[in-house]
């Protein structure tokens, strides 16, 4: 059952505005509240937020991530105010799966990323892969598979902000921050605060934009 | 990059962006599972015509920690002892399906040769040629110094506090490095002068005058006759931040004698001049790091307690000789003809996840 339904309908996001850089679907607001929302579905499913990892896929997973660990502590510490608090930065980790790709062949070459671990380790723990947008499902399946060669977690779910759809492996979210039902022609761009700067080097606010096929320019689009 | 046969070519963002797939590289070394997927299907082929044992296995090992399936091709005990040409053995490493070739070659320019000439559609990798270039020996040469001579490590005791967090993308902007010895032989020479030049740092070469080619003059470098000088830094850019010897080349010397043939009198006054021993390592400064590309003459162009100093990375060397080749593989195998800008791919990866 995808937890992206969980939503409340009857209370909407502000109306879409178009502009040309986009339909923005996700304002700051509502990526806090939907982050703030999987940070409970995670401590609800795993009993708490002891053995948790969580690792981002590189780039804008990791700091979706480590913005889910801070939420994940203040929940836990304000269950139970007498257990020690956690420290957000010892559950998060990134996980860069560049080399585990199934269409290397196919794009010019990319660059490698850097993969860092928990000094905790992943074996034995429960780790929640967190990336921005699901799509074809591909970068989980090779996360997948990068993550048996790091170690033996006892099990691996998903998050992600948002789920376009047209899926292409035989992979579902566990917690998602919004069902975005999409067109294979249009794009979704998510812009985190943390990674995305205007061209004058000021931090964009946070926001999830859907570009329609003619919005983009020709660079952007699809090959 | 389609094919890397000389570091000349090179611009600074392409040996940067090398330097930083292998620190990547190196990182994956350290795990339990040092395999990856990444080359799984592609073929390398290890074309050596000279003998070589470090870089070979160097490369084999690289190629498959990324899975690609690596062909051996050796000139001895093979067609070419028979007489195979060049061009014919290229014709049949095409028909064969390889998609990389390693080549080692005696003479300077086969690298370029197999490259251009149309026999083949393999990405070509210089792994050695005549006394021209050794690519991937400078790129791990440039590795080695960036981790050691940036942030923490340029803080000493030398060696001891390599910082991988501050070498990523640094380059090596004023650095000073002395490369000593047989530099008329040496491949590992001209590949280094060249290419730690692009990543902005100062060379010395240290040689007797016998030692050093015709032209050195028009190379990006300085030259002395003058090892304890240079080491004291009474030279042209100062302190040295790391010393790089180079083997004596006995092999390439025609000439009788076990020692230089005419290039030097005798081993005894080629280790006295020119040869790294503990009273000219007392000479360096705190961080300096002493380097080899091996195999080493121990006594004759290195002592003992140099080889075995705190200061000397020659170990780590060869470690980072595979992270290196790791790199140049993934760079050149892993994607297709690079028309776009790493931007572009930037973009690519963060919409279509």
């Amino acid at each position: 059952m995808s937890s992206g339904a969980a939503v409340p309908a009857s209370r909407p996001s502000p109306a879409p505005s178009t502009s040309p850089t986009g339909t923005v679907v996700l304002t700051a607001a509502d990526i806090s509240r939907a982050l703030t929302r999987i940070a409970h579905e995670v401590v609800e499913r795993n009993k708490g937020a002891t053995d948790l990892v969580l690792l981002g896929i590189p780039t804008r997973g990791v700091p979706l991530a480590l913005r889910l660990a801070e939420r994940l502590a203040a929940i836990e510490s304000a269950n139970d105010p007498a257990v020690t608090p956690l420290d957000p930065a010892t559950l998060v980790g990134e996980l860069d799966v560049t080399m585990y790709r199934d269409d290397l062949h196919r794009h010019p070459t990319r660059s490698i990323g850097a993969t860092r671990l928990p000094a905790q380790g992943i074996d034995g723990k429960v780790v929640v892969l967190v990336d921005d947008v699901l799509y074809s499902g591909r970068t989980i399946r090779a996360a997948l598979d990068a993550i048996s060669d790091l170690g033996r977690p006892r099990a691996v779910q998903l998050a992600a902000l948002v789920d376009r759809g047209h899926r292409e492996v035989p992979i579902r979210p566990d917690f998602v921050g919004k069902n975005l039902p999409t067109s294979t022609s249009e794009r979704v761009r998510v812009r985190l605060s943390e990674v995305d700067t205007t061209d004058g080097g000021a931090p964009q606010p946070d926001a999830v934009v859907i570009l329609g096929a003619s919005a983009g320019t020709a660079r952007e689009a699809r090959a | 990059m389609r094919h890397l046969l000389s570091t000349q070519e090179l611009t600074r963002t392409e040996a940067i962006r090398i330097l930083d797939t292998s620190a990547q590289m190196a990182a994956t070394q350290s795990r339990e599972i040092k395999k990856l997927p990444t080359l799984r299907g592609r073929t390398v082929v290890n074309l050596f015509y000279e003998d070589s044992t470090r870089t070979r296995i160097s490369f084999e090992t690289a190629a498959k920690r990324l899975s690609a399936d690596v062909i051996n091709f050796s000139a001895k005990g093979s067609s070419v002892s028979k007489g195979e040409s060049l061009k014919d053995t290229a014709l049949t490493l095409q028909a064969m399906g390889a998609d990389a070739v390693v080549v080692r070659h005696q003479a300077s320019g086969a690298p370029h040769l197999l490259a251009h000439a149309g026999w083949l559609d393999a990405a070509v990798v210089n792994a050695g040629d005549g006394t021209h270039q050794h690519p991937t020996q400078a790129l791990l040469d440039a590795y080695t110094l960036r981790r050691h001579l940036s942030g923490t490590g340029l803080e000493g005791p030398a060696g001891s506090r390599p910082d991988d967090a501050a070498a990523l993308g640094a380059d090596l902007a004023g650095r000073h490095v002395a490369i000593v010895g047989d530099v008329l032989h040496s491949r590992v020479a001209r590949s280094n002068v060249h290419l730690l030049h692009t990543l902005g740092a100062h060379v010395t070469l240290v040689s007797p005058p016998t030692l050093l080619p015709v032209g050195v003059g028009s190379w990006p470098c300085a030259v002395s006759y003058d090892l304890d000088g240079t080491l004291a830094g009474h030279g042209h850019h100062g302190g040295v931040d790391a010393v790089m010897m180079l083997r004596v080349q006995r092999e390439r010397m025609s000439g009788s004698g076990t020692g230089g043939g005419a290039f030097f009198p005798n081993p005894l006054e080629y280790a006295r001049k020119y040869g790294l021993d503990a009273r000219r390592l007392r000479l360096l400064d705190e961080h300096a790091i002493v380097m080899h590309p091996g195999p080493m003459n121990r006594g004759l162009e290195i002592s003992a307690q140099a080889a075995d100093s705190s200061r000397a990375v020659i170990v780590e060397q060869v470690a980072n000789g595979v992270a290196v080749r790791m790199a140049v593989l993934y760079l050149l195998l892993a994607g297709t003809e690079d028309t776009r800008t790493a931007t572009d791919t930037t973009i690519e990866r963060a919409t279509t996840s």
